[in-house]
């Protein structure tokens, strides 16, 4: 079952993710079909596709809402395969939601102790706080810090759910379409702390449609279409590639065009 | 034990402590019946809104660890001339066994799906007490005039079991706001606000849940002891009697949930609603139905109740008010 991807990086190198053969159905709904990667430390994996490619199911499953119907996904080592979310919480798995999902009636302070206390560190209130200030002035978010999460704004609402899932100081984290909705000024501030992130160390995939910036940031790309992997490389290799420009995109020259702008 | 020194907290014991003095000052037998039933409330109140308002899951069917903590202290004071300070602990005892049993069993079911099962757990518990030879059937268990005579006669034993729950009243007042303000109430809260974000961030929820219902249903278990050992006499229908949880949602929703001062003003208001209801020829037959109205009420224009509402008013009182 398992396929070697054509860019699996050689022996040797830590891989923090292997993702193997996984497979998902909702019902009729090929979700997912034979999903195979690995994934080495420190790197910034960008996921793309059309929407209703199975993107976000694959996060579902890497962390555990879904557990798949085959296949593995083995997290620094250990099979965590059909682990509950909280699990692999602990173990040093972080994501955002692609619809926001912030604890309204809680303070923007206490979304990110949660995250700080509960997440793999396993903090104590107090050492929980401190980090919550640091995370949240590294997001910009310093200023609200005493406001309740659901008087932020959209933007607020995104750099919230990145400083709920860097507070928690995961190995990995998994970013779903954080830059969607933002104007040009913020995704490069967003763009900033992703690679920032990425140099402190902690691993990234990220679903994305803005395809200046997931070209421009990831060192691979993977590229689904039905649940189906069709494409796996570098960006550039990913972007020339007929069979993405045409699952993706439709027509080469509108692709062309996207790339350049 | 710094964080104990918020006002809100003093405040709110302050209210229960000049409640629960009254009667000493007065020794009038009348007024400590009174507030009696108001520091059952209170109780009963503050432990059902660890489960509701931290934790955002409704139990209607929560009189059934005041019923059957009443019932298993009844059995011992029948059976094993139990002393009070034992009974007292075996019914907070059993309520909590029952509620982690019942946690693990039921509390995967989320919302609506969950408040139905704690009213069906409430009556097949009833059903079963009933047709329960050893508690009596539904005669219950009745016990004689004698077992007050420790305390130095019934009359001293009713002053014993009002200090009683007069101290076990500011203990729990104490405690949940010691959950509230605790790592694992931040867990409880953020459950309340969306249960899969919660998890995603490493909240075990299925724990968290099973012990915010034990210690949801401790203090009701050992009030039940209370109340029937001063009543005299157990049956099903009094001790499983689902309007008194109806009732004590009621007190939450109007005090305002998921707040420490919100249940104990709000079983004050009720109780003493409830009083004047009572008497009034008007609406002594149908003083049920007046909470119903005021649920209704309180659900459409006031879904935070009271303290919620000057909470979400004056934003700096959320520092005051936990």
């Amino acid at each position: 079952m398992v396929t070697k991807s054509l860019s699996t990086p050689t022996e040797g190198i830590a891989m923090i993710l292997n993702v193997q053969g996984v497979t998902k159905r909702f019902g009729g709904l090929q979700a997912l079909t034979n999903v195979t990667f690995d994934l080495p430390e420190g790197q910034i994996l960008g996921l793309i596709g059309p929407n209703g490619a199975g993107k976000t199911t694959l996060f579902n499953v890497i962390n555990g809402v879904y557990a798949p119907e085959a296949g593995q996904v083995i997290f620094r080592g250990r099979n965590m395969t059909g682990k509950k979310p909280y699990q692999l919480a602990k173990q040093g798995l972080a994501r955002t939601h692609q619809v926001v999902r912030p604890l309204n009636e809680l303070t923007v302070r206490e979304n990110v102790i949660v995250g700080a206390c509960f997440g793999r560190e396993n903090h104590r209130l107090k050492q929980a706080s401190k980090i919550a200030e640091e995370v949240l002035n590294f997001v910009g978010l310093g200023g609200k810090i005493d406001q309740l999460a659901g008087s932020l704004n959209i933007t607020e609402k995104k750099r919230l759910e990145m400083a709920r899932a860097l507070a928690a100081r995961p190995y990995l984290l998994l970013l779903d379409e954080v830059l969607a909705g933002l104007n040009p000024t913020e995704i490069e501030y967003m763009l900033n702390i992703i690679r920032q992130v990425r140099d402190g160390g902690i691993t990234i995939i990220m679903i994305e449609h803005v395809m200046r910036a997931v070209m421009g940031v990831s060192d691979r790309i993977i590229v689904l279409d039905y649940g189906k992997q069709i494409a796996e490389g570098t960006p550039q290799e990913v972007s020339q590639d007929p069979r993405v420009i045409e699952a993706y995109l439709g027509d080469p020259k509108l692709a062309k065009k996207l790339m350049e702008e | 034990m710094k964080r104990l020194m918020n006002p809100g907290l003093w405040i709110t014991l302050l209210i229960v402590v000049a409640l629960g003095l009254w009667p000493t000052i007065t020794r009038n037998a009348a007024t400590r019946e009174l507030v009696f039933t108001i520091l059952l409330a209170i109780g009963f109140a503050s432990s059902l809104n660890i489960l509701l308002g931290y934790t955002g899951y409704v139990s209607f069917g929560h009189v059934v660890f005041y019923g059957l903590g009443g019932y298993i202290g009844m059995y011992l004071f029948k059976q094993y001339n139990s002393p009070l300070w034992i009974a007292v602990p075996a019914g907070g005892l059993a309520a909590g066994l029952l509620a982690f049993i019942l946690g693990k069993s039921i509390l995967h079911l989320r919302g609506g799906y969950f408040a139905l099962v704690t009213i069906g757990v409430n009556e097949a518990m009833r059903a079963f007490i009933n047709t329960l030879k050893p508690f009596g059937g539904p005669t219950g268990i009745e016990l004689d005039f004698s077992v007050y005579k420790p305390y130095g006669g019934a009359a001293n034993a009713l002053w014993l079991v009002y200090y009683t729950a007069f101290g076990l009243a500011l203990l729990f007042i104490i405690i949940s706001f010691m959950i509230k303000t605790s790592k694992f109430g931040l867990g409880l809260l953020s459950i309340r606000e969306d249960e899969d974000a919660a998890e995603v961030m490493g909240v075990i929820a299925p724990n968290l849940k099973t012990w915010a219902f034990v210690l949801s249903a401790i203090l009701p278990g050992m009030l039940g002891v209370l109340f029937f050992f001063k009543n005299g006499n157990v049956e099903p229908g009094d001790a499983f009697r689902l309007g008194f949880s109806i009732e004590n949602l009621v007190m939450i929703m109007l005090g305002g949930q998921g707040t420490v001062l919100g249940p104990v003003l709000g079983a004050i208001v009720y109780q003493r609603l409830r009083g004047l209801l009572l008497v009034s020829p008007l609406f002594k037959n149908i003083q049920l139905s007046v909470s119903g109205v005021l649920l209704l009420v309180i659900v459409l224009f006031i879904p935070v109740g009271a303290v919620g509402w000057l909470r979400n008013r004056f934003p700096r009182l959320r520092r005051v008010l936990p």
